[in-house]
């Protein structure tokens, strides 16, 4: 949250009042008067009551409450339905309900007279609980009742330097006047801090904003805040922070579809990071929405459904045909809708409640489906403005946000989203793709902060089992989908097994060459063979008859020169 | 307001058969205002009540509660008890027409 610091230590007293304390720092100052001013029915009694409801029940500090408007029955009333007990509180002496009868010329003014009447009354109720917060709501009144302004300012004026020296914390409400915030210059008076409410109604649609006007000495965030009056009181949403240090997380959870999470570096998104998927109509954003959801609770974790076009039991029967069973998530807790039409009210109050809503489930996960739809109750730059605090405000909790956005016109899809494309983390644009006489989808990932992804469209398919990404088709004739990719793939397969078959028979021949090659060649060497056995005969012989002969000539040249060994030969 | 079913005493018409006035006056201590309250109221009450009045004098400083029970805002206040209705008037009591008519003891008109 924005809380802003207290750097000087300005003593404080916590409202009680969800957001506003945030907003001031710290709640009211401590001891002194401060004015909560807006017009008729704009929330001021219900933000004084409920300081000193509260103040009663969770601080410890009895309060007096003294109504000039509403009868002290009435008020009892009107804070019931909030499931405050004004009158057991009353019993038990944490707080006093006194109501200032004033009727108009009723009383005669006869001379001077001064406001001690009040002042006693007040002292007394004071000290009777020993109280610490004071509301006067609404002291204004007391000019219808009263003729002589001069006295009446001067006492007015005497009344807060009272109640500063009785040290209580004080709202004093005013009606919201032209040209000045009270109808009486109260902030004259009021000079420490001074909170104005208001109720706009744009295009039929009303806004609840609260403003810090001035709070001396202290600091505090001077922006309208949107705040929301429900069956637990008010509730301020702090919407903007103050700076962009948001913790962040490297860890990544998976979209629920495993060929999309393969796109996104094989893990999916950053946990805590903001993805926009945006579409042409029935392009299937909300069932990406459905399977991210599905996905999270998968995990035990919980997520938010935010639906602004359809019903929960809408998405819940549409998804089951694309066998994503929401159903038992929502039984077991982990996976709830909060369904509402946009126009319901206005944006900063949709903000409100989105904000309530996740600050008391507190979801891993969100899904907006779609925020398109949000347009219809404020302008693109308002949305805008709200969709970067939501973002901002969830980034600091460390949710997963996604929205869907439904992009209107084909051709300049890329720019609009309501321009939220620069403040989201990842942004996947689904399109609608005709070709080919059908229409089919594809899927890009424009951006992905911090990691890398892949760059290809692929083809977005949505069956009976479920969703998928296919790579599409690259061929000669360039990107195929669809039926056109399903033609190119069979004929693909067709040209493989005539290919295929033509290489067998190929092989076949080679088979049946080589057969008849060494047969061929078995009989040469049978023929080699013989012919070398023939030559070897040859010259076997030939050696043989050379050695006869030589023996021959041997014995015969023995014989001759009469060296035989024989002795036959002696002479 | 003859129609009242019970009447003390102390309510019942005076010897020249008019009406008796019952006058309670809030003050704080011994303010200025105050002061001239009791002065004012005393003088008023002797000049045209003449012994057909009762007039109570409360401190509401001694009495806090009192100023929520009697609904107090301004004062010096005066308060007319009886003759009903009730009526009241604030301030130091100087302007005595406008505590005449507040009291009923003149005319509009006059």
């Amino acid at each position: 949250m924005s809380e802003i610091r207290n750097g000087n230590h300005l003593p404080k007293t916590p409202t009680g009042i969800a957001g506003l304390d945030q907003i001031t720092g710290g709640g009211l100052p401590t001891g002194r008067p401060t004015l909560v001013c807006g017009e008729a029915g704009s929330g001021k009694t219900l933000l004084s009551t409920e300081f000193i409801v509260r103040g009663a029940l969770q601080y410890d500090e009895p309060g007096v409450f003294m109504a000039f408007e509403e009868k002290a029955e009435e008020l009892y009333m009107n804070v019931r339905s909030l499931g405050f007990d004004l009158q057991k509180l009353q019993d038990e002496k944490k707080i006093r309900v006194d109501h200032v009868h004033i009727e108009i010329s009723e009383i005669e003014e006869t001379g001077e007279y001064d406001l001690d009447g009040l002042f006693i009354r007040l002292g007394h109720a004071i000290d009777s609980i020993g109280a610490k917060r004071v509301v006067l709501d609404t002291i204004e009144n007391l000019f219808s009742g009263l003729v002589n302004q001069t006295i009446l300012r001067a006492e007015l004026r005497r009344m807060f330097h009272w109640l500063k020296e009785k040290g209580v914390t004080a709202i004093i409400t005013g009606e919201r006047g032209e040209g000045q915030l009270t109808r009486q210059g109260l902030e004259e008076y009021v000079s420490d801090c001074v909170i104005l409410l208001d109720h706009r109604i744009i295009n039929q649609i009303s806004t609840r904003r609260l403003r810090i006007v001035k709070y001396r000495g202290s600091l505090h965030g001077t922006n309208e805040y949107p705040f929301l009056i429900d069956e637990e009181g008010i509730s301020v949403l702090p919407v903007t922070s103050l700076t962009l240090e948001k913790p962040v997380l490297s860890d990544r959870v998976s979209s629920g579809i495993p060929a999309l999470d393969k796109m996104l570096n094989g893990k999916g998104f950053f946990r805590g990071s903001s993805v926009l998927v945006s579409g042409t109509a029935g392009t299937g954003k909300t069932s990406i929405a459905a399977y991210f959801a599905s996905e999270t609770c998968k995990r035990g974790e919980k997520c938010i459904y935010f639906a602004f076009e359809e019903s929960p039991q809408q998405i819940v029967r549409n998804m089951r045909s694309i066998s994503v069973d929401l159903k038992p998530y929502i039984d077991q807790g982990l996976l709830k809708f909060h369904a509402a039409r946009p126009t319901m009210y206005g944006l900063e109050m949709h903000l409100v409640s989105l904000y309530k809503e996740i600050k008391r489930f507190k979801p891993a996960a969100v899904v907006l489906d779609p925020i398109t739809n949000l347009v219809t109750v404020g302008s693109v730059s308002e949305v805008k403005s709200m969709l970067i605090r939501l973002i901002d405000f969830l980034q600091e909790e460390q949710i997963t946000v996604m929205f869907t956005a439904l992009t209107l016109n084909n051709t300049v899809t890329e720019q609009t989203d309501e321009g939220v494309s620069s403040l989201v983390d990842a942004w996947m644009a689904v399109r609608d793709i005709e070709y080919n006489g059908e229409r089919n989808r594809g899927m890009y990932i424009m951006k992905s902060r911090g990691m890398k992804h892949s760059n290809q469209v692929r083809e977005f398919v949505i069956t009976d089992q479920g969703l998928d990404l296919v790579d599409v088709f690259l061929g000669p004739e360039g990107v195929l989908i669809g039926s056109a990719r399903e033609a190119e793939m069979l004929r693909e397969h067709t040209n493989e097994v005539i290919k295929n078959n033509a290489v067998s028979s190929k092989d076949r021949e080679i088979l049946r060459k080589r057969k008849v090659l060494e047969a061929k060649i078995a009989s040469l060497q049978t023929e080699f063979e013989s012919v070398e056995e023939e030559l070897n005969k040859t010259y076997v012989e030939e050696q043989l008859k050379q050695e006869i002969l030589d023996k021959n000539r041997q014995d015969l040249t023995d014989k001759r020169t009469g060296k035989g060994n024989d002795g036959t030969n002696q002479e | 307001m003859d129609e009242q079913p019970v009447v003390p005493d102390n309510l019942k018409l005076g010897e020249s058969g008019e009406k008796r006035y019952i006058l309670r006056l809030f003050v704080t201590g011994a303010s200025p205002n105050s002061i001239r309250a009791i002065t004012n109221t005393k003088n008023i009450c002797e000049k045209y009540l003449n012994g057909r009045y009762e007039l109570e004098i409360i401190d509401v400083h001694q009495q806090p509660f009192i100023a929520a029970s009697e609904d107090l805002i301004a004062i010096p206040m005066l308060m007319r008890k009886f003759p009903l209705p009730e009526r009241r008037m604030i301030g130091d009591m100087s302007d005595t027409d406008k505590v005449l008519r507040g009291l009923e003891l003149k005319k509009q008109e006059e």
